[in-house]
């Protein structure tokens, strides 16, 4: 009875104390439904936490060596062959287990693979995430407020910086990352030397960029904000230095600074190697100008970077 | 060995392992400053703007790691330049840089580096003539950038015709043949910026970013800014 009070009292306080604090936040569907994950686990847990400290309170209490005529409990008879104690705690457990496997599975798919990322072929897409991504590759991309249409951005990581391009206003590529809120986002996340992880914390978002490699997450954003992107693999000397801010932004606004973005920048995108989901470095520069050594066709990431290679 | 003697042989043992923590974790609490400190903050007037000078090289040629590509400044003091790449400015001042390029070119990686970014005005000069976008993909190509990434700072290096006779001993005089480019931008509050060089221009490496491109001092430095 003393477990079953301290047990309810807990989670209520976190439920609603602490609960609406838990990070990430509620600034995307994927952080809040991160938030509620946490929160939930830790109801669960607090019961059994609860129960081991109730346990140890009796424990003291009873098997004190202070009282006599108590039994031994480690070794005596109250310690072997209580099988409806083992049933019990192989079930307890059992069941907490598979419930919290199908509870994380449902939310993993629920919520377009939770944030994470799902590799170049995502099964749990959202509504018209495959549309707008065949239209990236070509020149009939767009994107509107209000139109509930899925607004593909590409991550591009490199040896020690995050840019991003947007096929969705000219391919354009930025260094900095800023998202219209209240808007389903498809991260493409590629490299294009070593492998990094894109790890947009407060948007509950984390993807490996691997060369070569195109992994595509998903979130949805509500509210506006600010958030922090951090490389969150080992990636070199500036690995620690490998970070910058992003912004979810009003519809408007967003579409403002692309515009303005895309205009400013346009002489250079007329530089940039046509849109494509990964860019392999080839000998005429058009993706990249990094040859590999001698005449080694197609590129290989284990060769060593180095003489330039005689255009074809 | 006498009782007396093993005594002594532990004790001497214990003294020399503490005596290893101990270093290990003095050296780790304070692993100091690779290299010098190029100090700018003397060199004029308070709240007057900074002139640094730089040039970068396609091979340091001397000391441990003679074919590594290198950033050096010029010391305001002395006016000698100095193989160090942590620069002390002062806050929120105006600087104004030139940078001799020696290095020769090929196409970037990621031809946003070929932008420039984040100086005054979005805009540099190359031999005396402004430029804000250089298509790496075009003449030389570019050879390397200086850039400031917390401070979303980029400009690309473009290189010398790399059929000309290189300069391969730093400090290099302007007698060879170098592209010269000038660029201003304002120092942010106090603090540890790094900068760094976005060409993988670590040749004999793994994916160009070993070497010089992976050592302090050589591609890559610290902007301590003090107020």
């Amino acid at each position: 009875m003393i477990w079953v009070i301290i047990s309810v009292a807990a989670d209520l306080l976190f439920w609603f104390w602490v609960g609406p604090h838990v990070p990430p936040g509620t600034m995307t569907s994927t952080a809040k439904s991160n938030q509620f994950d946490f929160t939930f686990l830790v109801l669960m847990a607090l019961p059994v936490m609860i129960g081991v400290w109730v346990y140890l309170g009796y424990a003291i209490v009873t098997w004190s060596a202070k009282r006599e005529g108590v039994p031994e409990p480690v070794g005596g008879p109250e310690a072997r062959g209580n099988r409806k104690a083992q049933v019990a705690w192989i079930t307890i457990t059992s069941v907490v287990v598979l419930f919290l496997a199908g509870f994380g599975t449902v939310a993993v798919i629920n919520d377009h693979g939770s944030g994470g990322g799902e590799g170049p072929n995502p099964i749990w897409n959202p509504a018209g995430a495959s549309k707008a991504e065949a239209a990236a590759l070509t020149s009939s991309s767009s994107w509107s407020p209000n139109s509930n249409q899925v607004l593909p951005v590409q991550v591009i990581a490199q040896q020690w910086k995050f840019t991003y391009r947007y096929p969705t206003f000219g391919g354009f590529e930025s260094s900095e990352l800023i998202l219209p809120a209240g808007t389903t986002i498809a991260f493409n996340v590629t490299s294009l030397d070593v492998i990094h992880s894109f790890w947009a914390y407060q948007i509950s978002v984390k993807a490996d960029a691997n060369p070569q490699q195109n992994n595509v997450a998903y979130t949805d954003t509500k509210g506006t904000g600010n958030f922090t992107v951090r490389c969150s693999e080992l990636c070199g000397l500036w690995h620690g230095a490998m970070y910058n801010y992003g912004k979810v932004v009003s519809q408007s606004a967003f579409v403002n600074w692309a515009q303005t973005t895309e205009s400013a920048n346009a002489a250079n995108t007329a530089n940039l190697p046509p849109f494509a989901w990964t860019y392999v470095p080839d000998a005429n520069g058009a993706a990249g100008g990094y040859y590999i050594d001698g005449n080694v066709t197609p590129y290989s990431p284990s060769e060593i970077y180095g003489a330039k290679q005689p255009a074809s | 060995m006498s009782m007396r003697g093993r005594l002594a042989t532990v004790l001497g043992l214990f003294l020399v392992a503490v005596g290893l923590i101990v270093w290990s974790v003095a050296s780790f609490l304070n692993p100091g400053v690779p290299g010098g400190v190029i100090d700018f903050t003397h060199a004029q007037p308070a709240g007057q703007a900074v002139n640094l000078t730089a040039q970068v090289v396609g091979s340091i040629g001397t000391g441990n790691h003679p074919t590594w590509v290198s950033y050096l400044a010029k010391d305001p003091t002395t006016g000698k330049w100095v193989h160090d790449t942590t620069w002390k400015l002062p806050a929120n001042t105006v600087v104004h840089m030139t940078v001799y390029q020696f290095d020769s070119g090929s196409p970037l990686r990621n031809q946003e580096w070929g932008q420039v970014q984040g100086t005054t005005g979005n805009t540099a000069t190359l031999n005396g003539a402004n430029f804000s976008v250089y298509n790496s993909n075009t003449g030389n190509g570019v050879g390397h950038t200086f850039a400031i990434p917390s401070l979303n700072l980029s400009v690309p290096m473009v290189g010398v015709n790399g059929s000309a006779t290189l300069c391969g001993v730093a400090p290099c005089g302007l007698k060879w043949a170098h592209n010269t480019e000038t660029f201003s931008f304002k120092t942010p509050g106090p603090g540890n910026y790094n900068w760094q060089c976005f060409v993988p221009c670590g040749l004999g490496y793994l994916f160009g970013n070993g070497g010089g491109m992976s050592t302090q001092n050589y591609m890559g430095g610290f902007l301590e800014v003090v107020s």
